[in-house]
């Protein structure tokens, strides 16, 4: 918190040459902001991530992530032991046993052996006595195929290459080990961050454009709309904010990227609503306004023309903090299976993955998305945290979560 | 007081009156035909409208509100979709284990938090109060998941401090062996952010000039703290608190989750995994009356804090 340099703008004041436009408050935010290294180190990281998400999304890099370059759970290559006697590909215990079978055998052969080996035992589960599912211990096996995305995967596998990759190709070792599939973990922590980081900004988008419209709408005509908005919005903010993601997502059945940016963006705007509508009521009562109603400006152009660009500072802290609490949710809903569909990856399906090859040894997978997670977050925290101070020198040291 | 209570509790209708609203059309109208869901993918028609007549769905809408209005007031939610339990059963044997985590675990929290937020906020600006931040700030921003994780494979699976999961019949039982890895796992989780926050909330009451006066007077370090801040910062303290306790009943589902304690958390992912609709809306609706009453003891608590506010 550097107190004395945030202050210093305010040394440079445009007083003496007589006609000078006087700094607006995006100019004098960027220059507090511009002495404050740490949010500048943030902003360059952010930056770089949005970058990531961009690149990969037009699928210049990490767009084979799914190519099987490994061996099945290949360690990290800084890693010595690995590198000559690589794990079989028969894999013992755990609840992940499942994987390619050994030796891939390319064309027909392969067919016999794409046989999901639970199977039948699901079928019971599914049709049989879900009862027994509420015992502990059992829900880690949910009546949902464990294997679905195993199977796909195989299965996409022999469609598209016909004559899988021959054993020797597959490399015993990766620059950060690979998946039990032998991707890379790599290419597939970039294509994770990019569904993430999406996710998050986007549905972070949606809520703060809903937010912001019935913020205005409520703070600027008052009265009954005002009344009815605020019974909305305190209906809203009395479910719990995971009980209702949870309830829409139980609700909505189906699985999607664009499913999840809804929920998220649909259930996450109050917060937005109130502070907006706070502002609207400030401002509507400002001279400026009244200027504005005196020229005959309509109502809409008041309200997004002349105050909207008067309160977009709230708004943009209220992205980036909404932002960071929904790449959190993304990941902690994928990772249940509410969240991305299975054909798409996540920081939330990695760890999801993870929790079972832990137990197998193979921390690398948690570690990669753990690292990519917190850098992003912990850069996004400390931007949203300057990027406040600095639109707002007032609230200085305050935090709001 | 009496006055007040009651008109407190009058505003509060059309909010309930709200959340019964949302709730309904969430399910009966979004949700689409839960015959379809109940019945599963081998069904004929007859089956699906037997069902169908059986839940009441074959009702205009207007019918079907009463139905889910008359199934609050009465606590009777029928049967759950999976497992044939009645919900109202499921809800009473899961708060049990829930609440073995969660007040032991609120209880260490806030003391921890606020005696942190209060040592913290005491040496501002030191080196040791921004190191404290910086690791408040990186440790919120690794996901809970991977505390779970990786405190569940150290602790309990590597070095065997504990069970890696379980849930007995005992309460002590329960409490010393099963609940205090999840105990753990949550006071790492939930001291950084409420230390962040308690410490703003110390930093505002620690510049007043009533700090200055008990100084001037001669008021030993301690008890200004301990006894002329903390007193005055507690108000929005507790209002975070109540504001976090009926979050906290759900915000565990995940230790809940992973360490197959049977509560009310785990209880609304399984019924989630399984399309248990009565179970979502019956733990849905509760939890937001929770809500709203626990705004109402909030703002009583003030009063009881604090006798200059004026409850009106």
């Amino acid at each position: 918190m550097p107190i004395d340099t945030a202050l210093n703008p305010s040394a440079a004041p445009p007083r003496e040459i007589p006609h000078a436009v006087s700094p607006g408050l995006w100019t004098l935010a960027w220059r507090r902001l511009k002495t404050d290294s740490v949010a500048m180190v943030s902003l360059a990281i952010v930056a770089a991530f949005i970058l990531l998400m961009i690149v990969s999304g037009l699928g210049l890099v990490a767009k084979d992530w799914a190519k099987e370059v490994g061996i099945n759970y290949a360690p990290p290559s800084w890693i010595t032991l690995g590198a000559t006697d690589a794990p079989p590909p028969a894999l013992p215990g755990g609840a992940a046993e499942p994987s390619v079978p050994a030796g891939p055998t390319p064309g027909s052969a392969f067919n016999s052996t794409v046989v999901d080996p639970l199977a039948d035992v699901i079928a019971e589960l599914k049709g049989g006595k879900p009862a027994d599912a509420g015992a502990a211990g059992a829900d880690d096996n949910k009546v949902v195929d464990p294997l679905a995305d195993v199977m796909k995967d195989i299965r996409s596998d022999q469609a598209g290459a016909k004559a899988g990759p021959a054993a020797e190709e597959r490399r015993a070792t990766l620059p950060f080990g690979g998946d039990k599939w032998g991707r890379d973990i790599i290419a597939k922590t970039i294509k994770g961050s990019e569904t993430s980081i999406f996710v998050g900004l986007a549905s972070a988008l949606v809520a703060v454009f809903i937010g912001t419209v019935l913020g205005a709408f409520a703070g600027y005509y008052g009265r009954w709309v005002d009344d009815v908005l605020n019974w909305f919005y305190s209906v809203f903010s009395s479910i719990p904010y995971l009980l209702l993601i949870l309830a829409v997502a139980a609700v909505l059945q189906q699985k999607g990227t664009f499913t999840i940016v809804l929920i998220l963006g649909l259930t996450g705007w109050s917060g937005v609503f109130r502070l907006i509508r706070a502002e609207y009521l400030k401002h509507k009562g400002r001279e400026y306004v009244m200027a504005a109603d005196a020229l005959g400006a309509s109502h809409s152009r008041k309200m997004f023309l002349h105050i909207f660009p008067n309160v977009s500072h709230v708004v943009l802290v209220q992205l980036s903090i909404l932002t960071v609490g929904f790449i959190k949710a993304e990941v902690i809903l994928s990772f249940l299976g509410f969240g991305v569909p299975v054909d798409v990856v996540s920081w939330g399906s990695m760890l999801n993955e993870a929790q079972n090859e832990l137990i197998l040894g193979k921390w690398w997978q948690l570690v990669a998305a753990t690292i990519a997670m917190a850098t992003l977050v912990t850069a996004f925290s400390l931007f949203t945290d300057a990027l406040r101070d600095a639109l707002d020198p007032k609230l200085k040291g305050r935090t709001s979560h | 007081m009496a006055a007040y209570i009651i008109r407190r509790l009058w505003q509060m209708a059309p909010t309930m009156l709200g959340v019964v609203l949302l709730v309904f059309l969430l399910f009966n109208w979004v949700g689409g035909d839960p015959a379809y869901v109940l019945a599963g993918k081998i069904s004929n028609q007859e089956q699906i409208d037997n069902i169908r007549r059986q839940l009441g769905v074959d009702q205009p809408y207007y019918v079907q509100l009463w139905i889910f209005v008359k199934q609050i007031l009465t606590a009777d939610f029928g049967a759950s979709w999976s497992t044939n339990e009645s919900v109202s059963h499921i809800l009473m044997t899961r708060l049990g284990p829930s609440l073995t985590v969660l007040i032991p675990l609120l209880i260490l929290v806030t003391i921890i938090a606020v005696g942190l937020a209060l040592a913290v906020a005491y040496v501002r600006g030191s080196l040791t109060d921004r190191m404290v931040m910086i690791v408040c700030t990186v440790g919120l921003s690794i996901s809970i998941l991977v505390y779970i994780i990786v405190f569940q494979y150290v602790f309990a699976y590597k070095l065997g401090w504990f069970p890696v999961q379980g849930w007995g019949n005992d309460f002590w039982e329960n409490l010393i062996k099963y609940a205090s890895l999840p105990i753990l796992i949550g006071l790492t989780v939930s001291i950084a952010p409420n230390l962040r926050l308690y410490r703003t909330f110390v930093l505002d009451e620690i510049n007043q000039d009533y700090v200055r006066t008990a100084r001037a007077k001669g008021v030993g370090e301690n008890r200004i703290m301990w006894i002329h801040v903390l007193r005055n910062a507690s108000i929005p303290i507790i209002t975070n608190l109540m504001a976090e306790l009926p979050g906290l009943l759900l915000g565990s589902f995940l230790i809940e989750r992973f360490f197959s304690i049977p509560g009310i958390g785990r209880e609304v992912i399984l019924a989630v995994e399984r399309s248990d609709f009565p179970v979502i809306k019956a733990i849905t609706v509760y939890v937001a009356f929770a809500t709203i009453i626990t705004n109402l003891l909030a703002d009583l608590m003030y009063k009881a804090v604090d006798p200059r506010v004026q409850l009106k």
